[in-house]
């Protein structure tokens, strides 16, 4: 039964790692960021490029990831998403386009393989990234055993949710945010600066996907197409827990993550897989909005 | 890395590359003779696929850089299957067709095989397929160097079971049609050798969520894990494996896929310990194989590219039909067919020789176990080289042979 448990929680804190950036983007400033699949790509990258050039240890790529996908997120929100706020379906295209220059990019190696110049850890290859010893193997607490690094994926999510709840409830940012995501027009009229804290929020956004990237790296395969499915995971999500609601996607990936190893472990995960994609239908069908949601005004 | 110096050899050697075909072609006074290279350059599989048509590039020319075939060079013309049945069917086509191309070296999935099959049959042309791939299969116009399931599992399952010492076997795979007919060749071996199976599972393909499946391994009891399991999910299953506490030392994986490149990918120390089941290995340490990964880096301008079992049958396939061509005396595609049967080669991994009777390949099973500089130690290795039995699955035996010269015997697969 713990096992169960545990996987469970695994599965749904890999959920809402990937979700967490996806809630504040799309939930606060309604952008359908089909990139964030390649932000979690980047940000394993990052782990691998700095592991081979700057010989820096696994933990330390944490931050590097977040400020490089931080950085490009802004760059993002500058160039192309900062044009298209209020329609959903375009910026649906335009950052789909983005995740396949970003994908292409990273393949071709910024395009430096055109003058047969090959850096180590980018490429169409897969990469991987060198995770610490005591990461390695299972851990033991009171009795039972534990998967390390799943254990420390689950710490590392529990502390990214706290420092968004932080930043959204506990700062002078986090209401301005809040009051973008109740009625935009009317927190500009209040003399918030919406575009300044949509770029900042977006790029918040994306940096906890680099984050995201820098945990997958070290279970999964590290290649270019690697976040093409999870964007799909993360929107999932989302849209269960209700658009613009932190806590309805922090209950959702909970609870799918805890059917999805329930029925794994009773079946298989193929027949998991397919009973999670039921109950989001149906909580799409009963509940339109999601489990949680705010009344826009 | 990138200073003007590198800059300037790369734009030279760039150049040289640039150049070397025009200098060929004026080496010899003959049309060239064409074959096709039909692998997917773009897509999922490419990064595979792409290794697999430098194996047959590099075979190509270093025949070239001899004398060329009957005395005529090779042209490989490279076609792009773009990972997907459909375009491979279609290349394939173009190929034959439009190039009139009647040599193909190509395919990588069996997915991919079977699609342009029976473009091949139509038109009397010759596909050379170099995967190990789970049998099943007599067709005439298919020339396959990579080994089948009795090759791989034929000795593996007995040597597992005495040699190591296990008794249950929990076999996993990846969803689709080699780890299944795998899977079915297996259980009759394990039962065969007295042990048994306790769990026979499968993943979709792409797959890289392991928490479940390993924990059910830990549950199981079992004692050993047999792996069918290919592409990336092998490197998500191997972390997982050790991330649950598991040990190669008391629950060794076999696999019959995890290649050189999956390791590579993964970290060797994901794998040190666990065994693998193939005919050739980057580790077989003879001066031909040593000759082979070094041109093989040479040839893709990369010092650390690994060298396995599909890319050593890619390559040494080409040096067979060539003997085939000259045994021949002309390129009529069934005259080469005739003539291939039988046909010997010192590849880099030891003897291979064409099945007079299916047109596989005879070669030597060999087993591996990982070690954590990410090459294997070959701790058995056939005396001679073993008969390729496609049918194995379906009770076909060297006495009993189910594919021959004439085809299937459509009886025999009934009872």
């Amino acid at each position: 039964m713990f096992d169960v448990i545990f996987i469970g929680l695994s599965l749904s804190s890999i959920l809402l790692l990937v979700a967490l950036g996806l809630a504040i983007t799309y939930g606060a400033m309604g952008v359908i960021n089909m990139a964030h699949g390649e932000m979690v790509m980047i940000g394993a990258y990052v782990a691998v490029l700095s592991s081979i050039w700057l010989g820096a240890n696994f933990l330390l790529a944490i931050p590097i990831a977040f400020v490089v996908t931080a950085l490009l997120g802004l760059l993002i929100e500058r160039l192309v998403v900062r044009r298209l706020y209020g329609r959903l379906l375009d910026t649906l295209l335009a950052t789909w386009g983005i995740s396949i220059l970003i994908q292409q990019a990273v393949r071709l190696e910024f395009g430096l393989t055109f003058f047969g110049i090959h850096i180590d850890g980018l490429g169409p290859g897969l990469q991987n990234v060198t995770v610490p010893a005591y990461l390695q193997g299972t851990v033991s607490v009171a009795g039972l055993e534990f998967n390390g690094y799943r254990a420390f994926i689950i710490g590392v999510t529990l502390a990214l949710t706290a420092l968004t709840w932080l930043i959204l409830y506990r700062t002078s940012a986090g209401v301005q945010v809040r009051a973008i995501i109740r009625n935009p027009k009317m927190a500009a009229a209040c003399g918030i600066d919406v575009k300044r804290v949509n770029a900042l929020t977006f790029a918040f956004g994306s940096g906890l996907a680099g984050v995201a990237g820098v945990m997958m790296s070290g279970f999964k395969t590290v290649f270019p197409d690697m976040g093409a499915t999870m964007v799909v995971d993360g929107f999932m999500v989302v849209v269960t827990g209700g658009v613009g609601s932190i806590f309805g996607t922090i209950l959702s990936s909970g609870l799918l993550g805890e059917i999805n190893a329930l029925v794994a472990i009773g079946t298989n995960d193929i027949i998991a897989r397919a009973v999670v994609f039921a109950v989001v239908i149906g909580v799409i069908l009963f509940r339109p909005n999601g489990l949680f949601s705010y009344k826009g005004r | 890395m990138l200073n003007r110096r590198n800059f300037l050899k790369t734009t030279a050697a760039a150049s040289v590359v640039l150049s070397a075909p025009t200098l060929i072609g004026r080496a010899f006074a003959a049309d060239p003779i064409r074959v096709g290279a039909l692998y997917s350059q773009t897509g999922g599989l490419s990064v595979v696929e792409k290794l697999l048509a430098n194996a047959v590039q590099m075979a190509a020319s270093e025949i070239n850089a001899t004398g060329g075939v009957l005395g005529r060079p090779i042209e490989v013309v490279v076609e792009d299957g773009a990972s997907d049945p459909k375009t491979f069917s279609e290349k394939a086509s173009s190929l034959i067709l439009k190039n009139k191309i009647d040599t193909v070296f190509g395919c990588h999935t069996s997915a991919s095989r079977k699609a342009v099959l029976p473009i091949f049959e139509r038109r009397n042309a010759t596909l050379f397929y170099q995967t190990h791939y789970e049998g099943f299969e007599c067709s005439r116009n298919v020339v396959y160097s990579g080994a089948v399931p009795n090759q791989q599992l034929g000795k593996y399952i007995p040597w597992i079971v005495e040699t190591l010492g296990k008794k249950k076997f929990f076999i996993v795979g990846s969803n689709y049609v080699y780890p299944r007919e795998m899977a079915k060749v297996s259980k009759k071996l394990i039962e065969a050798s007295g042990a048994e199976w306790v769990a026979d599972e499968y993943l979709e393909l792409g797959h890289s969520e392991w928490a479940v499946m390993v924990n059910k391994i830990k549950e199981s009891g079992a004692d050993v894990v047999l792996s069918n399991v290919v592409g990336d999910s092998i490197i998500a299953f191997y972390r997982e494996f050790k991330n649950q506490g598991l040990s190669h030392e008391t629950i060794p994986i076999c696999a019959t896929v995890t290649s050189e490149i999956e390791i590579a990918a993964m970290g060797a120390e994901y794998a040190a310990g666990s065994y693998m089941s193939v005919p050739y290995f980057m580790s077989i340490d003879t001066p031909a194989n040593r000759t082979f990964i070094d041109n093989f880096r040479k040839f893709t301008n990369d010092p650390k590219a690994v060298t396995y079992h599909s890319l050593e049958a890619a390559y040494f396939q080409v040096f067979l039909w060539k003997q085939a061509v000259e045994k021949a005396g002309n390129l009529d595609p069934q005259g080469v067919r005739d003539a291939i049967r039988g046909q010997s080669y010192d590849a880099p991994g030891g003897k291979v020789t064409i099945d007079a009777d299916n047109l596989h390949c005879w070669m030597t099973p060999r087993i591996g176990q990982w070690q954590a500089d990410g090459q294997s130690k070959i701790v058995r290795e056939e005396p001679a080289p073993v008969k390729p039995l496609p049918y194995s699955a379906y009770g076909e035996t060297e006495d009993n042979l189910f594919c021959t010269a004439k085809g299937l015997d459509q009886a025999k697969l009934k009872g």
